[in-house]
C-alpha cells in the first residue's frame, strides 16, 4: 500500500462550500412507533436488534452525506440497503425519522406542502427504476409531464419536450404509447422527461438496473456526455458497482442504512473501508475503475513518447505497452506531470486479487 | 326451541312506529327530494319511448361497431333489439332500458365518488364496506316495503330499490380499481409535484378507467336483475309483463318478456363490455375483472 501515497492528488476538494445536497444524520424507521426505534437505535443498539425488539424495519441510519454541484454522486448498495429509500429523502417522498436535509441552501423538512409541490415542480426532477411513465399519455406528452404540472403553456411545453426527445434519441416517436416501446426506449423516455424541467439537481433510482447490459451500457455512456454538457448535480442509486465505478465522481457505499464508505471511484477500489466492500472489489473490473494519474509515478520526467491524459484509465493506457515502456500522463492543459509502466498498473490491478491474501 | 330471554315486541313496535312517524312527517320532504329523480326516469322514458325504433337500432348498432371494429357484435345487437320489437315488446323495452339507464346514471353520480374517497381513506373504506355488504345481501323486499310505504307505490320506490342494489360493485370496483394504480406511476408523479387533486384526475382515474367501467357493466346487469321486482311496485316495462305471465298463468308472455330481458341485458353488457376493452387497450395496464 505504501507506493500509494500519492493517491490523495489534485483532485477537486471532496466538499465544496456550497453543495447541491446536504444530508445530516438522516434516520429512517419503518413502523407504527418509529420514535420507541429511534432511541433504542441512538442507545447503540444494531439495526437486527431494533427489528428483533419492536418489528421496526431500520431504513437508513444516521446518513450524513455532501453532494457537491455538478457531479455524477453514486450511491452502491445492495437490495435492501436503503438506498432506494435515502433517494426518496431528497425529494421528500419519504419523511425521515430524524435528520436534516438541505438541498440548494433549502432546509427540505421545514416545506409546507405547498412549498414542497413548488420545490419538485421547479428544482429537482427525478428518473425511476420502473420508468414510472404515465401509459395512458403519449411519449412527447410524457415528456411534457413536468412541464404541464409546472403550468408551462402547451405549445411551449410540446417544443420542449419535442427538443429532449431529440437529445435522447426517441425522435419520431413522439405520438407511440409507452406500451409500444423497449425498455431501453421507454427509460428513454422517464430521462427526457426529468431532463426537460431543467433543473440543476437530477435523482436517479436505478434508472438503469431494469435494462438489458448493452442498452444499460448505452445509457451509461449517453448519460456521461449529456453531464459533460449539462453539468447537473446527479444523485444517482445503483447496486452494479462497475456501473457505480464507470459514471460516478463520488461514490458512497451503503449496507444496512449506513453509509460505509465515501470516496473517488478509484480510492474506493484501492481501499476499501471493509470487508463487505472488498467483496465488491473483488469482483470488479479494475483496469476500468482506475484511473492512470493515481498510479502513475509524479514528477517532471522527460517528455514520453507516448502520452495520456490523466483521466484514462487503466484499461485504455494497457494497450500502449505494447510498444512504449514509459507512457506519459498530462494534465488537462496537454503538460506532463508524471509517467506509468506496465509494472505500476499491474500492480494497481493485482493489489486486491484474492491470491494475493490480501484482506 | 331458542328460549325467549327477551320480549320483542317493544322493539318491533318501536321500528313500525318509528317509520310511521317518517312518513307522516316528512313523507312530503322525502318525495320532494326524490322528484328530481322521478323528472330523470321520466324524461329519458319520454326520449326513448318518443325515438323511432329504427333510429334506436340504429344507434346502438352503430355503438357496437365503433367499440369492436368488427361486425359481429353489432349483429347480436341487431337480432336482440328486433327481437323485442317483433314480440311486440318495444314499448315495454323502453321502460324498462329507462329504469335501467335512470338508475345506472343515478348510481354513476353517487358511487364514483364514495369509491373515490374509500380508496383515499382505510377508516372509510372500513366503514363503507358493511354497509355494501348489506346493500347486498339484504333481501331488496326489505326495503322495498318501506320505500314504498314512504313513497307509495310507483316509479320512486322501484328506481331507489334499484339504485341500491345496483350501486355496490360501482363502488367496490371504483375503489379497487384506484387503489390498484401502479404505484410507481403514482410515486413519479407526486415527484413532479402534482397536487393530490391532479393525480387523481391526471393519473388515477384514467388508469382505472377500465376497472371503473366493469363496475358500470355490473351495475346496468344488476338493474336489470331487479326489473321483475321493481315492477311489483309499479315500474312497468318487461318485468310487468313476467309478472303478469306469473299471474294469469300465460307461460308465454312471461317466457317472451323474461326473454326480452335477456336481451337487453346482452345488448348492454356486451357493448359495455366491449368499451371496457378498448379503453384497456389503450392504456395498455390494468384488468377488467
Amino acid at each position: 500500500m505504501t507506493e500509494h501515497g500519492q493517491l490523495h492528488d489534485a483532485a477537486p476538494a471532496a466538499v465544496p462550500d456550497d453543495p447541491a445536497i446536504v444530508m445530516r444524520g438522516v434516520t429512517k424507521i419503518f413502523g407504527p412507533d418509529p420514535e420507541a426505534a429511534l432511541a433504542l437505535l441512538r442507545e447503540g443498539r444494531s439495526k437486527a436488534d431494533v427489528q428483533a425488539e419492536t418489528g421496526h424495519v431500520v431504513g437508513l441510519d444516521n446518513v450524513s452525506l455532501d453532494i457537491a454541484r455538478g457531479q455524477i454522486y453514486v450511491v452502491m448498495g445492495l437490495s435492501g440497503s436503503g438506498k432506494s429509500t435515502l433517494i426518496r429523502h431528497v425529494n421528500r417522498l419519504i419523511e425521515p425519522t430524524a435528520g436534516e436535509i438541505v438541498v440548494n441552501g433549502e432546509k427540505v423538512l421545514d416545506m409546507t406542502m405547498a412549498q414542497l409541490g413548488d420545490f419538485r415542480r421547479n428544482r429537482i426532477a427525478m428518473v425511476f427504476q420502473k420508468f414510472g411513465l404515465l401509459p395512458h399519455r403519449s411519449v412527447i406528452d410524457n415528456v411534457a409531464y413536468g412541464l404541464e404540472t409546472r403550468g408551462v403553456g402547451r405549445a411551449e411545453r410540446l417544443e420542449k419536450a419535442a427538443h429532449w426527445i431529440g437529445i435522447v434519441g426517441l425522435s419520431g416517436y413522439e405520438t407511440s404509447r409507452p406500451r409500444q416501446l423497449s425498455g431501453g426506449q421507454q427509460q428513454r423516455v422517464g430521462l427526457a422527461r426529468a431532463l426537460a424541467m431543467d433543473t440543476d439537481i437530477l435523482l436517479m433510482d436505478e434508472a438503469f438496473s431494469a435494462l438489458d447490459p448493452l442498452i444499460r451500457s448505452g445509457m451509461q455512456e449517453q448519460l456521461l456526455e449529456l453531464q459533460s454538457s449539462l453539468n447537473k448535480t446527479i444523485l444517482f442509486i445503483t447496486h452494479d458497482f462497475d456501473e457505480a465505478l464507470k459514471i460516478g465522481n463520488r461514490i458512497a457505499v451503503l449496507k444496512d442504512g449506513a453509509v460505509q464508505q465515501v470516496g473517488r471511484p478509484e480510492e474506493i477500489v484501492l481501499n476499501p473501508a471493509n470487508a463487505h466492500i472488498e467483496e465488491f472489489v473483488r469482483d470488479v473490473n479494475k483496469a476500468r475503475a482506475i484511473h492512470i494519474r493515481t498510479v502513475m509515478e509524479e514528477g517532471a520526467f522527460e517528455p514520453c513518447e507516448m502520452a495520456m491524459p490523466a483521466d484514462a484509465r487503466c484499461e485504455d493506457v494497457l494497450p500502449c505497452f505494447d510498444q512504449h515502456e514509459w507512457v506519459g500522463v498530462l494534465d488537462g492543459t496537454g503538460r506532463q506531470i508524471g509517467r506509468v509502466r506496465a509494472r505500476q498498473v499491474i500492480k494497481a490491478l493485482a493489489r486486491y486479487a484474492p491470491s494475493n491474501g490480501q484482506a | 326451541m331458542f328460549p325467549e330471554l327477551i320480549d320483542t315486541r317493544p322493539l318491533r313496535r318501536a321500528v313500525d312506529d318509528g317509520l310511521g312517524w317518517v312518513v307522516r312527517n316528512w313523507g312530503g320532504e322525502l318525495e320532494a327530494a326524490a322528484y328530481p329523480l322521478l323528472m330523470l326516469l321520466n324524461w329519458i322514458e319520454r326520449l326513448l319511448i318518443a325515438t323511432p325504433w329504427w333510429l334506436f337500432i340504429a344507434f346502438f348498432v352503430g355503438l357496437a361497431f365503433v367499440a369492436t371494429r368488427n361486425w359481429r357484435l353489432p349483429l347480436v345487437v341487431f337480432l336482440g333489439l328486433i327481437f323485442l320489437g317483433l314480440m311486440q315488446l318495444w314499448r315495454d323495452a323502453m321502460i324498462t332500458t329507462a329504469l335501467m339507464v335512470a338508475a345506472t346514471l343515478t348510481a354513476i353520480v353517487v358511487s364514483i365518488p364514495v369509491g373515490v374517497w374509500m380508496s383515499r381513506s382505510e377508516r372509510v373504506r372500513q366503514m363503507v364496506t358493511p354497509v355494501l355488504d348489506l346493500m347486498q345481501t339484504l333481501p331488496s323486499f326489505v326495503y322495498l316495503i318501506p320505500t314504498v310505504m314512504i313513497f307509495g307505490p310507483g316509479k320512486i320506490p322501484a328506481l331507489l330499490a334499484t339504485i341500491v342494489y345496483a350501486s355496490p360493485p360501482l363502488i367496490r370496483l371504483t375503489d379497487l380499481g384506484l387503489r390498484n394504480v401502479d404505484p410507481a406511476v403514482m410515486e413519479a408523479s407526486r415527484a413532479f409535484g402534482t397536487s393530490s387533486t391532479q393525480r387523481l384526475f391526471g393519473v388515477q382515474i384514467p388508469l382505472a378507467l377500465p376497472t371503473i367501467l366493469a363496475g358500470i357493466n355490473q351495475t346496468t346487469m344488476m338493474a336489470l336483475a331487479m326489473v321483475v321486482i321493481a315492477s311489483m311496485i309499479g315500474a312497468g316495462g318487461l318485468g310487468y309483463q313476467v309478472l303478469q305471465g306469473i299471474g294469469r298463468l300465460e307461460v308465454s308472455r312471461g317466457l317472451f318478456a323474461g326473454l326480452g330481458i335477456v336481451a337487453l341485458a346482452i345488448v348492454f353488457d356486451r357493448i359495455t363490455q366491449a368499451y371496457g376493452r378498448r379503453i384497456q387497450e389503450r392504456i395498455g395496464v390494468g384488468e377488467v375483472r
